[in-house]
């Protein structure tokens, strides 16, 4: 179903990079992917893979200076986020698009009460009167899983607990009834059945309310419950994405793969010794001209330091790779590639 | 695991309490503790790994460095090699310090920043071994070719390096003394996923080469079952529940090793689908203030009316296994006993 409908977000050819004494760091590099309404797209990588900042482009959240978008287009809405005017822009965020940061104890503002800061975009968005917005954020509480919402209103951010202020940070990204609501690392900082709150209200939610996600995770075991569609990210470019079930039963990229055996289960089988990927993750200085995984890569050969590997389709639909090994794999063994 | 059941256990940790004391008012006044231990005990045996897993603020970091001393604990005894280290005083504490070791969490931040690396794994030598500058050097050397940190790394400071590597000079001073016990307290929670599976392997390489013995502190349900021999869960305080690492995996009796174990997502799509998570309600409650009778019984799906008035006592069940909760009290043991039947037979 989703596959039909039309994009609700669109990023093309997304750059941004960031000046710095040691030289500029390219942080995103040439990222495309789009989100269809309604669907839940998650997106994984390391520290540093870009995640974060290719999110935080799309809203033109990052400083500038440092940060610099040199390319790209974002469209949303009928018109490219990285073009209009910053009055437009703040019409869009926080209203239109939601986002969730990954820290609920610094993204609240300590010095007013919950209720004033899910008012305040109640009010600028939608122009709602006092009374109003009362009502609305005392619903937005309700919604979210705070009891005795009417009460809590009065409190402070300090006052609540770190899975109740993430709680709150839902609320408020949910306030004007967003079409698209991006979520950075929300339960990272949380315990894990806390987490397992969050996640269970997150679905909830998602049926009640209907809005596309795009959820930003290192965590493979959170992006295998929720997501509808995955793409994996390293060193700024995406490697990999696709239907969630595809990406985990049958991952393309070398990196992919090693990803998902990295992580030991806590039920089936347990392995002997863990997998690893030796080395770590590269620093970008300057755009890439190979592939940044070969230095890790196993199966590397020739052509993977000699020029950048495009995404290419894969076999399954909507299944795309960026690896020069796709080219090979049907008439090759990744092994004999080396011999 | 016959073998090791006859052998005396290494550390042996009693009835430990660690309580902080709030002070409040003009004179500040003592009002009042926070129990952010009460009541723990365990044993680990030579060269095995316990895990110690709970949630944030369940205390499991306060028992790390309690067992070491790093605090004067309130109450209980730690016995480490034969050696009481609760109480003992200073002097004789700094003569065992060297069989005893940490790992901290944040490398960052346990490192000092000022000192080379050499320097840094050579401190533990000068403080408690005369050695000469050459000796001292290729035990540095040693240490570092054995956490894979290269020779040539000796004279750069910690902030040259990556988080991995920076775990690793960590690892490699609590080696430099020879200890036969490390604390591991979350080693592994700063550092990103690929990087996490490099330092437990290493951690698994050192115990066998070396002998070790870990208590290792995590959060991280899945890490600890692939590095622990035996798992103590705790939660607000006290261990709920210990045992071996299949038998609690595979079995877990208590109500709140069941909802952590469940709550726990799986990188497969197609179990997530049918995993039914134990959603528990709510949040812990204070240390300062816990809850009279059990202290999950506030959150505890299966709680009855005894678990609101009495502290549940720890019931044994064999084969290094125990419980603290009322479901499997004697006075419960009819409806209890085939549950442990079933675990005793696996």
């Amino acid at each position: 179903m989703p596959d039909t409908a039309m994009p609700i977000l669109d990023v093309e050819g997304l750059k941004t990079v960031f000046r710095t004494r040691g030289g500029e760091v390219h942080a995103v590099n040439s990222v495309d992917f789009d989100l269809r309404p309604g669907e839940l797209l998650g997106v994984v990588g390391e520290s540093g893979s870009g995640k974060s900042v290719t999110m935080m482009s799309l809203l033109r959240l990052l400083p500038s200076p440092p940060a610099e978008m040199r390319d790209g287009k974002v469209m949303f809405d009928g018109q490219d986020l990285l073009k209009i005017s910053p009055e437009e822009l703040r019409k869009v965020r926080g209203s239109k698009i939601g986002f969730i940061f990954q820290d609920p104890m610094t993204s609240l503002n300590p010095v007013y009460t919950v209720g004033f800061q899910l008012a305040e975009p109640l009010r600028a968005h939608l122009g709602m009167s006092k009374a109003q917005a009362r009502k609305r954020s005392i619903e937005l509480l309700q919604l979210v899983g705070i009891p005795d919402a009417e009460r809590r209103l009065k409190d402070y951010p300090h006052q609540f607990s770190g899975g109740m202020r993430q709680r709150v940070m839902i609320a408020i990204a949910l306030a004007c009834d967003p079409q698209v609501l991006i979520a950075d690392e929300p339960t990272t900082a949380l315990d894990v059945t806390i987490q397992a709150q969050i996640i269970e209200l997150v679905k909830e939610l998602r049926q009640k309310l209907g809005m596309a996600i795009i959820w930003i995770t290192h965590d493979l075991g959170v992006i295998a419950g929720i997501a509808d569609r995955v793409m994996v990210m390293y060193a700024g470019q995406v490697v990999e994405e696709g239907p969630v079930g595809e990406i985990f039963r049958d991952p393309q990229h070398p990196y992919t793969q090693a990803l998902l055996k990295t992580v030991p289960a806590v039920r089936g089988p347990r392995e002997e010794k863990l997998q690893v990927i030796e080395g770590q993750p590269p620093i970008m200085y300057g755009a890439p001209v190979a592939c940044s995984f070969r230095n890790r890569c196993k199966y590397a050969f020739d052509r993977c330091s000699e020029e950048n590997p495009k995404l290419r389709s894969v076999s399954a639909p909507g299944h795309r790779a960026a690896c020069f090994l796709l080219d090979k794999a049907p008439t090759q063994e990744p092994e004999a590639v080396n011999g | 695991m016959a073998e090791v059941e006859d052998a005396k256990p290494l550390v042996k940790v009693r009835d430990l309490k660690m309580y902080f004391p709030i002070h409040a008012g003009l004179f500040r006044t003592h009002v009042g503790d926070i129990k952010a231990v009460d009541g723990v005990s365990f044993d680990i045996l030579p060269g095995e790994t316990l895990g110690l897993v709970g949630e944030s603020g369940c205390g499991k970091s306060t028992v790390g460095r309690s067992v070491l001393r790093l605090y004067d604990v309130t109450g209980g005894t730690v016995e480490i090699n034969g050696f009481e280290i609760a109480h003992v005083h200073r002097d004789s504490l700094r003569s065992k310090r060297p069989m005893m070791q940490m790992i901290f969490q944040d490398p960052q931040a346990s490192l000092n920043p000022r000192m080379t690396v050499a320097s840094i794994i050579g401190e533990p030598l000068d403080e408690h071994m005369k050695l000469s500058p050459d000796e001292r050097l290729a035990r540095i050397y040693e240490l570092m070719d054995w956490v894979g940190l290269n020779r040539e790394f000796a004279k750069r400071y910690p902030h040259e390096f990556s988080g991995g590597q920076r775990q690793r000079i960590g690892i490699a001073r609590a080696l430099a003394l020879n200890p036969k016990f490390i604390v591991c307290d979350e080693p592994i929670a700063a550092l990103d996923v690929s990087i996490q599976a490099q330092v437990v392997n290493l951690l698994e390489e050192l115990q066998e080469r070396l002998d070790l013995t870990y208590l290792f502190i995590s959060h991280d349900l899945s890490m600890v079952r692939h590095i622990a021999d035996r798992v103590a869960v705790m939660y607000l305080g006290r261990i709920v529940e210990v045992a071996s690492r299949e038998a609690l995996f595979a079995d877990p009796l208590h109500p709140y090793t069941q909802a952590l174990l469940s709550a726990v997502p799986e990188p497969d799509p197609e179990s997530e689908r049918h995993r039914k998570p134990i959603v528990l309600q709510g949040d812990v409650p204070s240390p300062s203030n816990p809850p009279k009778g059990c202290n999950f019984s506030t959150r505890c799906p299966k709680v009855m009316d005894i678990c609101r008035q009495i502290e549940p006592a720890v019931r044994d069940f064999g084969e290094g296994r125990q419980v603290a909760c009322h479901l499997y009290s004697e006075s419960m043991q009819t409806t209890a006993e085939p549950t442990a039947g079933d675990i005793t037979n696996q």
